[in-house]
């Protein structure tokens, strides 16, 4: 054991070796390598050292000198002009969840970040890897209530995972590495930057940083050979083994570990609302979605397997409904790269920590070849009456007015169902992940911890510079789509080609549910009189049309899929449509209402 | 002055309805960063949690400082808290105890009019029964200090209020050893200090 005096002698050495402060300063060191620049031409160059190609952001008085700095880069950095600061941040989230890469934003100080908290929360709480940076008042008006000053780090340390306010203009490249590499590694998530006025107008001798580590931070746990190998042993044994799937297996880029996993041991599997597309849709091991409006099957089948092998999931309560009898009867296996959310929710017996793509792997080395056909089969029969009493009716209404569920098959059919699904919240978003379909990973955006309505629009904007060559299909509806509607504004400015398809049912729909089914049908201000949505598009200069018929439905979504650039399909869908099937909230995932 | 007469206070009100929960010590390691103390007690804040005594200073190790919080909670509450606070990038560790595991003080002072403090039968007394001594005084005022548990440092504040009354009465939050041998973040330090070592190259980002 070493005392405490041997401590002494690495902290010393800590103070002169900036590495051990996750300080590693790169490049020859030649003097060709530095440059003098101003602190915000130095922010230019760290963050296409971090490979950034894309920002979204809106200028403002302290973000000035970053704006100008940016003048000169136009042709290696896109700046996408948001109409709002909240639409910046929902459109790097976008960005990063279709690209795997870190999304940027950038704001001015006060009110410029202020409203990008939603996105930060929002990244947060859906472990998106963005990076926000804000210009700030210059440090020696810092706490004297300057224009435009905001408390940034107090604000936003509550929902971040780093924040920090950077006040000299050296310390700007060593912060954006540091940022960069927080926001990305281990779970990731949103770091906020808010960089002082005087540190973007400072000048600095500029070499790139490249930060591997961090002293404090520990982004990967190690994994344990003695817990990979009683999992083993354990889904070796089980009779009706049960997967959950959750984003974690799309951060950690383990779809093809998971399907190697699930085929050797045979095991079906089902997915949150951020784990779909992990696996394809028509993957036979695939059982459908968890949760409130998940399929029956896999909810009922929670309560009834004997082992639960949860795979990155942080076991929302949207999830797991009533703890006090979420699988009771099973053994639980818990993988996931943040210890923190071990036991957090629901007690496990075998955590197993690190990244997916690694234990994953080396479960599998160890499990045995299984079958486990009668299992499998036991999810038939509530499928089939899914099927009969809740998604044919959706699905093929015949008559009466357009539905929600019909119109997300449609659009998923159209486009061969290998689009981007992005969704605002509520009905719309859970028919869209109810009723699309997906072939490859990355394919679904939508807010799912925070449920942030008006995450839609931007969030496909985003998403469209991600992933440019795929398409984009944003379903939203008419009480989302006007929070954020400003950004049909950066649609036209940028010719976005994001598809919107507006499922409008003049409700707040998911509310109006909840008040028809909880709420002896009060149906307190969720009615909504609501503009002519194609003239708003219009005046934008976006092409639209409104589908009320039936007949009309296939042609207008084929004119939607034709048209080069934004496209609005504004379709009237039933007033008072359900989603269906429901677990009321804080209640067993076995008591399903299917309507 | 005033004295305070009230030598229950706000914190034996706290404690009182605290009583089926343990007193947990939680230690904390942190880069010392602006806002870092912040960064810890929200994550109290969240879960609606009292901090009972906190005590933050430079730990044995330079440029690392050391927290120590004292709260009432349950196990389960108190693991979670740990684990968040242990989350953020810049806590180094985070660990808790319960008061088996630890040798732990508080100090508390006194302030005690000279005069009423000379009438008692005998200062000697009460100065070897509670092992307090005597900081400072003058003709107006004495300073009394006391180490020890919290129990014991409020025995002496109700015998000196009920006697003689204080005028003035501070105690520090709780500093805590654990009876391990040595300090746990030592052993992460050093696992990490091979981890770094193992790697054979540095990656660009």
């Amino acid at each position: 054991m070493k005392e405490i005096n041997d401590m002494q002698g690495m902290a010393g050495q800590a103070r002169h070796d900036k590495s051990a402060m996750g300080h590693t300063l790169k490049g020859t060191g030649a003097d060709h390598d530095k440059f003098k620049m101003k602190g915000a031409q130095s922010l230019i160059e760290a963050l296409l050292h971090e490979g950034v190609d894309t920002i979204f952001g809106y200028p403002g008085g302290q973000a000035i000198p970053i704006y100008d700095a940016l003048y000169d880069y136009k042709d290696k950095l896109n700046h996408i002009l948001v109409r709002h600061e909240q639409g910046a941040t929902h459109a790097a989230q976008g960005y990063a969840r279709v690209s795997g890469k870190v999304g940027v934003t950038l704001v001015t100080s006060g009110p410029g970040v202020a409203n990008t908290i939603t996105g930060i929360a929002d990244a947060m709480m859906d472990s998106t890897p963005i990076v926000v940076i804000a210009g700030q008042v210059p440090s020696n008006l810092l706490g004297t209530d300057a224009f435009q000053e905001v408390d940034v780090i107090g604000v936003t340390l509550p929902i971040s995972k780093w924040a920090y306010q950077v006040r000299h203009a050296e310390e700007i490249p060593w912060a954006v590495a540091r940022a960069f590499y927080i926001a990305s590694t281990g779970r990731p998530g949103p770091v906020v930057l808010d960089i002082a006025k005087n540190a973007q107008v400072g000048i600095v001798d500029y070499r790139p940083v490249s930060i591997d580590h961090i002293r404090s931070y520990i982004p990967v746990p190690d994994m344990e050979p003695e817990r990979i190998a009683e999992a083993a042993q354990l889904i070796d044994a089980a009779q009706k083994p049960l997967a959950l799937v959750g984003q974690g297996v799309i951060l950690g880029n383990a779809e093809k570990e998971l399907l190697d996993f699930l085929r050797k041991a045979d095991i079906p599997a089902a997915s949150t609302v951020l784990g779909l597309s992990a696996l394809p849709s028509d993957e036979p091991l695939n059982v459908g979605m968890l949760g409130m409006h998940g399929n029956v099957a896999p909810n009922l089948k929670t309560n009834e397997c004997d082992v639960l092998i949860a795979i990155g999931i942080r076991f929302d309560d949207r999830v797991t409904g009533d703890l006090n009898s979420y699988a009771k009867q099973a053994k639980i296996i818990h993988f996931d790269v943040d210890p923190a959310e071990i036991d957090k929710n629901v007690k496990v017996d075998i955590p197993i920590l690190g990244n997916a793509k690694e234990t994953l792997a080396a479960v599998v080395k160890l499990l045995k070849e299984n079958k486990h056909t009668a299992w499998r089969d036991e999810f038939k029969a509530p499928w089939e009456k899914e099927i009969q009493v809740v998604i044919n009716k959706e699905l093929h209404p015949g008559t009466g007015p357009l539905t929600m569920g019909e119109v997300v098959h449609k659009v998923s059919e159209a486009t061969g169902h290998d689009a981007v699904l992005v969704t605002d919240v509520g009905q719309n978003q859970m028919m869209g992940v109810r009723y699309f379909q997906f072939k490859q990973t990355r394919s679904v955006v939508t807010s799912g911890g925070l449920g942030t309505m008006g995450y839609g629009l931007p969030a496909a904007i985003g998403a469209k510079f991600g992933a440019p060559e795929r398409t984009v299909c944003l379903f939203t509806g008419d009480g989302g789509l006007q929070m954020t509607i400003q950004e049909l504004g950066t649609i036209m400015q940028s010719n976005v080609d994001v598809k919107i398809i507006l499922l409008n049912n003049d409700y707040l729909g998911m509310v109006r549910q909840w008040q028809e089914l909880f709420w002896q049908e009060r149906y307190s201000e969720t009615l909504m009189q609501n503009p002519d949505f194609i003239k708003i598009a219009a005046a934008y200069n976006i092409p639209g049309r409104l589908v009320s018929e039936r007949e009309e439905l296939d042609e207008a979504i084929r004119e939607m899929l034709e048209t080069k650039g934004p496209y609005l399909l504004e379709a009237k869908v039933v007033r008072k449509g359900m989603v269906y099937p429901m677990v009321p909230a804080g209640s067993a995932v076995t008591n399903i209402i299917l309507g | 002055m005033e004295e305070i007469n009230d030598n229950q206070g706000i914190a034996g009100q706290a404690r009182n309805d605290d009583n089926e929960k343990t007193l947990y010590t939680i230690t904390i390691f942190s880069e010392n960063m602006v806002g870092l103390l912040n960064q810890v007690t929200i994550i109290f804040t969240r879960r609606g949690l009292n901090i009972e005594t906190l005590s933050v200073s430079p730990s044995a190790i330079e440029g690392i400082h050391k927290f120590t919080i004292t709260a009432f909670s349950e196990r389960d509450d108190i693991e979670k808290i740990v684990k968040q606070i242990d989350k953020r990038v810049d806590i180094v560790k985070a660990y808790y105890n319960t008061d088996e595991d630890l040798v732990f003080q508080e100090i508390a002072l006194y302030k005690v009019s000279t005069q009423k403090l000379l009438s008692l039968d005998s200062i000697e007394g009460i100065v070897r029964r509670y092992n307090a001594r005597i900081l400072d005084m003058t003709e107006v005022w004495v300073i009394l200090e006391k180490t020890g548990h919290y129990d014991e440092t409020q025995a002496l504040f109700k015998e000196l209020s009920e006697k003689i009354g204080v005028l003035q009465f501070i105690r520090s939050g709780r500093v805590a050893i654990t009876k391990s041998k040595v300090e746990r973040l030592s052993d992460m330090l050093a696992a990490m200090e091979e981890k770094l070592n193992r790697k054979p190259t540095i990656h660009n980002y």
